[in-house]
This record gives C-alpha cells, sequence and structure tokens, in this order.
C-alpha cells in the first residue's frame, strides 16, 4: 500500500464542559482548549501502525476549518504524519462538504486507504466516512475496532448493536475509527520540533471547487432539560422502600 | 403532505423495535404515516411484522441474495433509487442507521439529520449536539429530500394493530462487489433482555473490577428481569463485551429504571441514559457526579449492596 489519508477535525477538547453563548449563537470558544477530534486522533495512530509495520509508505494528514486547525495538523505531524494539507474554510463545514472536499483531495493523491473517526465529538453527525465512500464509490467499514490490510483488501472488525461485525472491502476504501481501534501515542518534545519543519500545504473550499453545502440550516441552541434534582438514601430499606414508591417491584 | 419513506432494521428474521420507534417519529411528521422498506434475502416475516405496525401505510420489500447481510454499500444504492418521490427517508439511529443513511444522503445530494430527538414542523427538528450538552434546531431547506437518523430512545415504538399491503418491488441499481460480510460474533447478552428495549437496566463501570465481578450485575438482573449494560471503562478493560457499553459512542437507552454500580457519571455515558425513567446511582465516592444525575443515590459499597439489593427484591 502506498498512500494513507487521515482527515483530523479540529474540536473542543472532550474534557472541557462546554457552554452556550449568551446569545445562544453556538458553543463558547473562545479561550477553550481545542484538540485533534479523539476518533481522528486514534485513525491517525492506525495508520501511522500501518506505516511503521512496512504495510505503507506514506501517511498525510488533511483538515478543513479556520487557520487555527495548522495547530491540529501540526500535532498530527509530531505523532508522525509525513506531510499536512489544510483546506482553509472559516465558515461552517458541514459533513457533506467535507466530503466533498476530501473526494477532491481523493482524486488528487489517490490514496489507497482514508482513515478518519466515525465521529466528531462537536456535532456528532457520523457521516463524513460514509460520506465520502458513497461519493467516492468505494468501500466503507464503519465503526472500527480492528484492522488488518492484507494485500488489495481489508479485514474490518466492527463495533455493531448485535455484537462484532467482521466484513471484508477491497482497497481503497474508507474506515472509520472507533474508540477501541488502539490507544494513541503521546507526542514527544523533539517530535513537536520535527513537525515544524515538515510540509503543511494550504487550499481551499473555493479553490478545490467545492460549494459548502447550506440545504441544513441551524436556526436555535438551547440547554438540554435539566433533570429534577435527586434525593439521597441512607441504606438499602431505603432504597427498596423509595423504589417501591415509584411503581418499582410492588 | 409529506411522503414518508422509512428503512427497517432487521437481523434474524425479525424486524428490529428501533424500526416501530421511526414510525412513531414519522407520525408525528405526518399523520398519514409512513411506507416502510425492508432489504433482505428472506423477508417475508419481517415485511409482515412491519405492516401490522400502526401508522405504516405500504410495506415495501425487495429481496435480494446480496441483501442477506446489511452492508451500506450494497444497500444504500437500493435505497436510494426506491427514495424517488419521498419527502422523507427515515433510519434508526442504530449502528445499522448510521452505517447506511448519510451513504444514502450522499447518493442523493443532500445533507443528514443525525439523531433527530423531537420534530417541531415537518422539516423542523431538534438534536443533541456535543454529547448531548447542547441541543440545537435544525431546518431542511425545501425542494430536497429529508434524510434522517431517528434518536430511537425519544420516541415510543408504534404498537400492532395495523393490516398495510405488502409489495414485492424490484430493484435495478447496480451493486457492488467490493465489500463482503464475513461474520457477526455475537455480543454478551444471552437470554437476558435487550439492552435497547429493556424496561430495567442493571450497569456497572470500572468499580466493578473484573469480568468475574460482573457476575453480581448478572445475577441481580436475572432476578428482576433486567438487562445488562456498562461504561466504556469497563468495557475496554474487558470486563464485558462492546455491544453492552451505554453512551455518547455506545448505545442510548431509556429503560424506566436505570441501576448504575460503581460507575462515575461521565458525560459521555450520561448522554446514553438521558431518558431513562428514573436512575439510581450507588457509588462509593459521594462527590461522583453521577449524583448529580441520578433521581436516587445510594453511597456505599456495591459489593455489599447488590447483594443485599438481591435479597430485598428477591
Ligand atoms: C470520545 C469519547 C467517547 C466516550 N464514550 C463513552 C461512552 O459511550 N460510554 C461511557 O460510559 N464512557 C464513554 N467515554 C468515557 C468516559 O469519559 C469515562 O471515562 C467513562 O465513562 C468512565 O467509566 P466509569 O464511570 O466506569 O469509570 P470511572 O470514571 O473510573 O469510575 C469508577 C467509579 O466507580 C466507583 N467505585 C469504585 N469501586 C467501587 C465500589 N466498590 N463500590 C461502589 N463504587 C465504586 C468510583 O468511586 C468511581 O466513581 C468516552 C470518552 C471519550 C473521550
Amino acid at each position: 500500500m502506498q498512500k494513507i489519508m487521515v482527515c483530523l477535525k479540529r474540536v473542543v477538547d472532550y474534557n472541557v464542559r462546554i457552554r452556550l453563548r449568551p446569545d445562544h449563537s453556538g458553543v463558547v470558544s473562545d479561550g477553550v482548549k481545542m484538540s485533534i477530534n479523539p476518533f481522528d486522533e486514534i485513525a491517525l495512530e492506525e495508520a501511522l501502525r500501518l506505516r511503521e509495520r512496512g504495510l505503507a509508505s506514506e501517511v498525510f494528514v488533511v483538515s478543513i476549518g479556520p487557520s487555527d486547525c495548522q495547530q491540529q495538523l501540526r500535532t498530527g505531524l509530531a505523532m508522525g504524519a509525513d506531510r499536512a494539507v489544510l483546506v482553509e474554510e472559516d465558515g461552517e463545514v458541514a459533513p457533506l462538504t467535507a466530503a466533498r472536499a476530501f473526494l477532491k483531495l481523493v482524486e488528487r493523491e489517490q490514496p489507497d486507504l482514508v482513515l478518519l473517526g466515525k465521529q466528531a465529538i462537536d456535532d456528532d453527525c457520523n457521516q463524513t466516512g460514509q460520506m465520502l465512500a458513497a461519493l467516492w464509490d468505494r468501500p466503507q467499514a464503519t465503526f472500527a475496532s480492528k484492522l488488518e490490510v492484507n494485500g488489495g483488501s481489508a479485514t474490518v472488525t466492527r463495533e455493531v448493536d448485535a455484537g462484532l461485525e467482521v466484513i471484508e472491502v477491497e482497497l481503497p476504501a474508507v474506515v472509520t475509527a472507533d474508540l477501541r481501534l488502539n490507544e494513541p501515542r503521546y507526542v514527544k518534545l523533539p517530535e513537536i520540533m520535527k513537525a515544524k519543519k515538515k510540509p503543511l500545504e494550504t487550499l481551499t473550499l473555493g479553490g478545490l471547487g467545492v460549494e459548502a453545502d447550506t440545504s441544513l440550516r441551524t436556526l436555535a441552541w438551547n440547554e438540554p432539560q435539566e433533570r429534577q434534582k435527586g434525593v439521597m438514601v441512607s441504606d438499602v430499606p431505603a432504597l427498596v422502600a423509595a423504589l417501591h414508591d415509584k411503581g418499582f417491584f410492588n | 403532505m409529506s411522503k414518508i419513506l422509512i428503512i427497517a432494521e432487521h437481523g434474524d428474521g425479525r424486524l428490529n423495535q428501533s424500526t416501530a420507534r421511526c414510525v412513531s417519529c414519522a407520525l408525528q411528521i405526518d399523520g398519514a404515516g409512513a411506507d416502510v422498506l425492508v432489504l433482505g434475502d428472506d423477508c417475508a416475516t419481517v415485511a409482515a411484522e412491519a405492516a401490522s405496525l400502526q401508522g405504516v401505510a405500504r410495506v415495501l420489500s425487495v429481496q435480494r441474495p446480496e441483501n442477506a447481510a446489511p452492508l451500506a454499500a450494497v444497500l444504500a444504492p437500493q435505497v436510494a433509487a426506491l427514495a424517488a418521490g419521498y419527502s422523507h427517508v427515515l433510519g434508526p439511529s442504530t449502528t445499522f442507521g448510521k452505517d447506511l443513511m448519510p451513504r444514502v444522503a450522499a447518493l442523493l445530494g443532500v445533507a443528514q439529520v443525525s439523531d433527530l430527538m423531537a420534530v417541531e414542523g415537518p422539516r423542523r427538528f431538534r438534536r443533541p449536539v456535543y454529547a448531548g450538552n447542547a441541543i440545537v434546531t435544525v431546518e431542511v431547506a425545501e425542494g430536497r429530500p429529508v434524510v434522517a437518523t431517528v434518536r430511537t430512545a425519544s420516541f415510543k415504538p408504534s404498537t400492532a394493530g395495523g393490516a398495510a399491503s405488502i409489495e414485492s418491488v424490484g430493484s435495478a441499481a447496480a451493486l457492488p462487489g467490493h465489500s463482503r460480510f464475513v461474520e457477526l460474533r455475537r455480543g454478551g447478552g444471552g437470554a437476558r433482555p435487550d439492552l435497547q428495549t429493556a424496561r430495567v437496566v442493571v450497569s456497572g463501570g470500572r468499580g466493578v473490577g473484573s469480568e468475574a465481578n460482573f457476575t453480581l450485575l448478572y445475577q441481580l438482573a436475572d432476578k428482576i428481569g433486567a438487562a445488562v449494560g456498562a461504561s466504556r471503562a469497563a468495557v475496554d478493560a474487558g470486563y464485558v463485551p462492546n455491544d453492552m457499553q451505554v453512551g455518547q459512542t455506545g448505545k442510548i437507552i431509556a429503560p424506566e429504571l436505570y441501576l448504575a454500580f460503581g460507575i462515575s457519571g461521565a458525560i459521555q455515558h450520561l448522554t446514553g441514559i438521558k431518558d431513562a425513567g428514573l436512575i439510581v446511582a450507588i457509588n462509593k465516592d459521594p462527590e461522583a457526579s453521577i449524583f448529580q444525575a441520578a433521581d436516587i443515590g445510594l453511597v456505599g459499597d456495591l459489593f455489599e449492596i447488590i447483594p443485599a439489593l438481591e435479597r430485598a427484591l428477591g
């Protein structure tokens, strides 16, 4: 296998407790820690391991978003990616838009495998990989917890509601990573220094000839409904009484 | 007026309850109900089950050997072809629907509404983002089909009592041969109630400590007729199989009663149980954030509390 393309999304770090802006136009992002979407980080780790095992010769990372995405791409380079491509776009990037842009890059780069996270933890959409696979007319293996590449095909174990599903797909293909695919490595300081010298190319959506999809508009942001405050009980008999009181196990 | 197509989910020759929940969602979009599309290699039983749901107008069944396993790359072109003329195409937000529906949306050249949790109008919906920490209202532009996955925990299943017609339809869609189903390795549920439909769920976290200790939870569950769930930490540690994970990246469930043992209450876990009727938390740490989310909390050691509870309820 020659090339692996990995898509990285810049998102609010998963440890941050998000807050809505006072005018409810979105979430507060000023001064908030941003990171690579954790599922994408797992996707990158998997690509790097394939390269380290001699199963791929190049891993490049791609992100779509504002110029600040360079930080996450640099982190990806420090983890071990060979080069990076940023598709700069300041507006909202819907999954369909992202898939169209990734398709342009796929056509240019001809990767044998595209790896990305199964969902981004900001919009929780879980769409981009499937959409790219559809537009590219290639196989998809979503929610991967194990990936084996054997020549021109890959065997993927997928975490599905009923258990673990194994499928075999011909390459090139799109694989989306689930949490248990691997544990990403920590980046060491010398790698961060080295990453500064690795190539980072900047393109734009317009330059790629991609039109942003605007068919889905966000009209309002709201807090979720709060649950009523609960009660504490002191022991098992009190718990059982409370359960009986709520109509259970009578 | 809307014209709605629901993609049926099924396995082992049975209709999955997620389909009946999609029908309820469809009824909120348009009281006229929906058509249900069954794709399989042997659809008769499943199609009959779908036809008996209230709110189903018509069942379309596409029976082909290629449809034996639910491969998104194989099913999507058939769904996209049959979606012509429909204003809405809905699937469940289960791993089946999450895999398939975005592929359908992309073939139709439209966006997808993921995890539709409430209907505000025929093209206006609410859905959770940031692991349920914010809810957005979205609207799909006129003139194109709405493709959505339905957050099943937000809708009650439509009940039996319908009598829709069943039509066998052909599919001329060219199907790819690049994807092959190998096997399905079933998870840990066994004979217990299904996690996604159970009335009562007993769930364990890292605090349970080992695979062997999970026996305590299974025993309690069997005594009270409950399904068993787990936190991600418990799955990662190998105490239980992956299909038992509850949360943002596991199953989103809405049991009437959820009993959480040794689970700290991370937001990614809580988002999976937001719609539970009653949440009971047992944790030895009085500061655990699960107590903020619980309706009833008890501070204590699960290894003492579970046997005591089992005795009291037995
Ligand atoms: C992108 C992403 C997605 C995620 N998705 C999910 C998901 O879908 N589902 C999910 O669950 N998590 C998910 N997580 C992980 C989540 O953040 C937490 O790490 C996880 O839920 C913690 O599991 P836990 O509560 O079992 O473990 P811990 O946080 O370690 O808590 C263990 C608890 O057990 C208690 N305990 C220990 N011993 C006892 C005892 N003897 N008696 C009583 N109590 C005891 C402790 O006080 C503690 O509160 C996700 C994380 C990320 C980053």
